[in-house]
């Protein structure tokens, strides 16, 4: 499974991308200079703490940074050519066709005057050359596929006349409904309860390996990370601490971080009497100390680590930014 | 379970809210009165120096009766009762001597902590509205020593809420809630907005707290590893009944009722990655019209007629459990251990 990964093109590829937002005291670097790839049908999960740039990041691949954010470097590729620098119209043509967004409130997603039925018809009329029937029958069938039940009845509710849990199929079906190659899930199950979230995350994994979509799925909860994702990335004060296999990042991880994220989580099963603590919290943006920006909290910094910022090094299947490892790349 | 007797007990507890339409729209067009039964008879101990956890989905009434114990609602049936003390038709802040006894820490610390006050008269206010400190330099102390306590310096009191970041305005709600010295604490979600990393600060702190000061926790979450962490004994809640209550550790090990199989079973867990998911179909019904019987029968795979018609009763379970089905009672569905971990 690797090594096809590895051997074809990437879909998406994001080098040293850079998100900055003005402000009257100066300009935030919210997002500093991260770069990954994403394999077709890939699903990456970015994983961190409020704050730590992860949204940003989805924001800025589907083009819906606004004001005062701006992209201050690097660039954006889908598919071989850049996005980034698209002029507004162009990327709204990409948005929707080749790259979905699926967001944390169902509610707010969906227009609550118009029936999901006009919605979904709307945006695959929008992308796909299809005339009204057959605009609808898709519509209907792709409620189906989401499980919603007596769809050719529901297609003509309303959004506040679904659940949660169906309002977040509906969106579902709204993300895939022109086979986009790349779908953006931010926080997808956080507003939901538990035994509806893992319905929504089988479906999500199902209908994107049915329709071949990759997914850079963000979401702060490692355990939902651990059961979708092929890759993790891990995101700190706006930087990739780590990024490799799930298993890898879950099971053994490297960066200090990323070993005390994954310990301050408490697991059924397990009494280890206390939790993990990374002492203090992640800095604001205002000051991000320098070097590495996690020095302050680290049980491991050494002197360097408050005047050199480390790099992303490979250290195993993973990339790794943490000095502790800067004499065992391979 | 030290063996004392209980400090906290609820019989039959219930709180109904009127939801009913306006009198008018019910005298023209008929509309019925509706009421929601958000708690509808629980009964449940707490032992002294125990954290007991109540575990549900939104809506099955779990806050409802954290708010009911501290007297923020008044019951519609039922009794509390506070070392034998009945509490039930006391107001909020009645009788003084019990409820400096009891406090409570909110989910979110950012609405929970008045923006224009400093630290130290938040802290300060139980202590002054108790009677236990005279004096401001008497309030000064208490003030420097709960934060300490929390893990905050004493300096920190001067500072408004704003200046602290979501884990440290939980310290300092956890300061205000034990600076009466109280016994026995509600926490309704206490680590729902805070970071994982940050969790885990207030999760210990807590933790050493209880140890230090002998602290009794009812203990409100929808997280059920932070409960597994966190209780000696849980209850599992659904539209607003305890469907199984027990030992924490039985309860886990060995899940009677259906509801919490499912609870279990759901849960993202980051110790079996990869895993292939048996997501259960349904939802949480619509609490204002629950189901006939077994509100869990609609989306109970072992429902039967009797399941339908008849609400069942928490009886003892062969885990060492209570469970509130009719299947487990019959012997219907096999006790098999979820977690082979545990």
């Amino acid at each position: 499974m690797m090594e096809r990964i590895q051997t074809t093109a990437p879909l998406l590829e994001v080098r040293g991308l850079s998100i900055v937002f003005d402000t009257r005291r100066g300009p935030l670097t919210a997002v500093d200079n991260i770069s990954f790839e994403l394999a077709p049908g890939e699903i990456l999960g970015v994983v961190g703490e409020s704050g730590a740039g992860k949204s940003l990041t989805g924001t800025a691949i589907t083009g819906l940074l606004e004001p005062p954010g701006r992209i201050a470097g690097g660039e954006i590729v889908f598919e071989g050519s850049r996005i980034d620098n698209l002029p507004r119209e162009k990327m709204r043509r990409i948005r929707g066709k080749k790259i979905g967004a699926i967001f944390q409130d169902p509610l707010t997603s969906l227009n609550p005057l118009f029936t999901v039925g006009r919605q979904l018809v709307e945006t695959i009329q929008t992308h796909l050359e299809l005339n009204r029937e057959q605009a609808r029958k898709r519509a209907i069938d792709l409620l189906a596929e989401v499980g919603i039940p007596a769809p050719e009845k529901r297609i003509d509710h309303y959004p506040h006349q679904f659940s949660g849990g169906m309002r977040q199929r509906v969106v579902i079906a709204l993300a895939l409904c022109a086979n986009p190659k790349l779908v953006i899930a931010d926080e997808p199950t956080t507003a939901l309860d538990v035994s509806i979230q893992a319905q929504i995350l089988a479906l999500l994994k199902k209908m994107c390996r049915e329709h071949g979509a990759a997914v850079i799925l963000v979401t702060h909860d490692m355990g939902v990370i651990a059961e979708t994702a092929d890759r993790v990335a891990v995101m700190y004060s706006g930087r990739l601490a780590e990024i490799g296999p799930v298993t890898q990042v879950v099971k053994a991880p490297r960066h200090p971080y990323t070993k005390g994220l994954m310990g301050s989580i408490p697991i059924i099963g397990s009494d280890p009497g206390r939790l993990t603590q990374i002492e203090g919290a992640m800095p604001r943006l205002t000051d991000i100390p320098p070097g590495c920006a996690f020095n302050p909290r680290c049980p491991k910094a050494m002197p360097q680590c408050t005047i050199t910022r480390p790099e992303p090094l490979s250290v195993g299947g993973s990339r790794v930014a943490c000095l502790l490892y800067e004499g065992e790349t391979s | 379970m030290t063996g004392t007797e209980a400090l906290v007990s609820m019989q039959g507890l219930k709180k109904h809210f009127d939801i009913s339409p306006p009198l008018l729209e019910r005298l023209l067009e008929r509309k019925p009165v509706q009421h929601l039964r958000a708690v509808d008879g629980v009964d449940l101990e707490i032992a002294r120096g125990t954290t007991f956890s109540l575990v549900g989905e939104s809506g099955c009434g779990k806050s409802t009766v954290a708010r009911l114990v501290v007297g923020l609602y008044q019951p519609t049936g039922g009794s509390i009762r506070f070392e034998g003390t009945d509490v039930t038709d006391c107001p909020a802040g009645e009788p003084p001597a019990i409820r400096r006894r009891m406090q409570m820490i909110f989910q979110d610390p950012y609405a929970s902590l008045n923006p224009r006050w400093r630290v130290r008269d938040i802290i300060a206010e139980p202590l002054w509205s108790y009677g236990l400190v005279t004096d401001r330099a008497a309030a000064a102390r208490d003030v420097g020593r709960l934060l300490e306590l929390v893990g905050l310096n004493p300096k920190d009191g001067e500072k408004f809420p704003h200046e602290f970041s979501g884990g440290q305005r939980q310290r300092i709600s956890i300061a205000r809630a034990i600076s009466s010295n109280p016994d026995f604490l509600v926490c309704d979600e206490p680590t729902s907005a805070l970071d994982v990393s940050v969790q885990s600060q207030i999760l210990n702190l807590m933790k050493d707290l209880q140890k230090e000061l002998g602290l009794t926790y009812l203990f409100i979450s929808h997280d059920l590893a932070v409960v597994y962490f966190m209780s000696d004994h849980i209850g599992v809640m659904y539209l607003g009944r305890l469907v199984e209550t027990g030992p924490a550790r039985k309860v886990f090990a060995s899940p009677q009722h259906p509801y919490t199989r499912l609870l279990l079973e759901t849960i993202p867990d980051i110790t079996m990655a990869r895993r292939e998911r048996q997501p259960v179909a349904g939802e949480v019904p619509n609490p204002i019209d629950p189901p006939s019987g077994c509100t869990f029968h609609p989306r109970c795979p072992f429902a039967n007629d009797r399941c339908r018609r008849e609400a069942p009763a928490l009886r003892d379970a062969p885990s060492g459990a209570r469970a509130a089905c009719h299947a487990v009672e019959e012997g219907r569905i096999e006790a098999a251990p979820l977690l082979a971990t545990v």
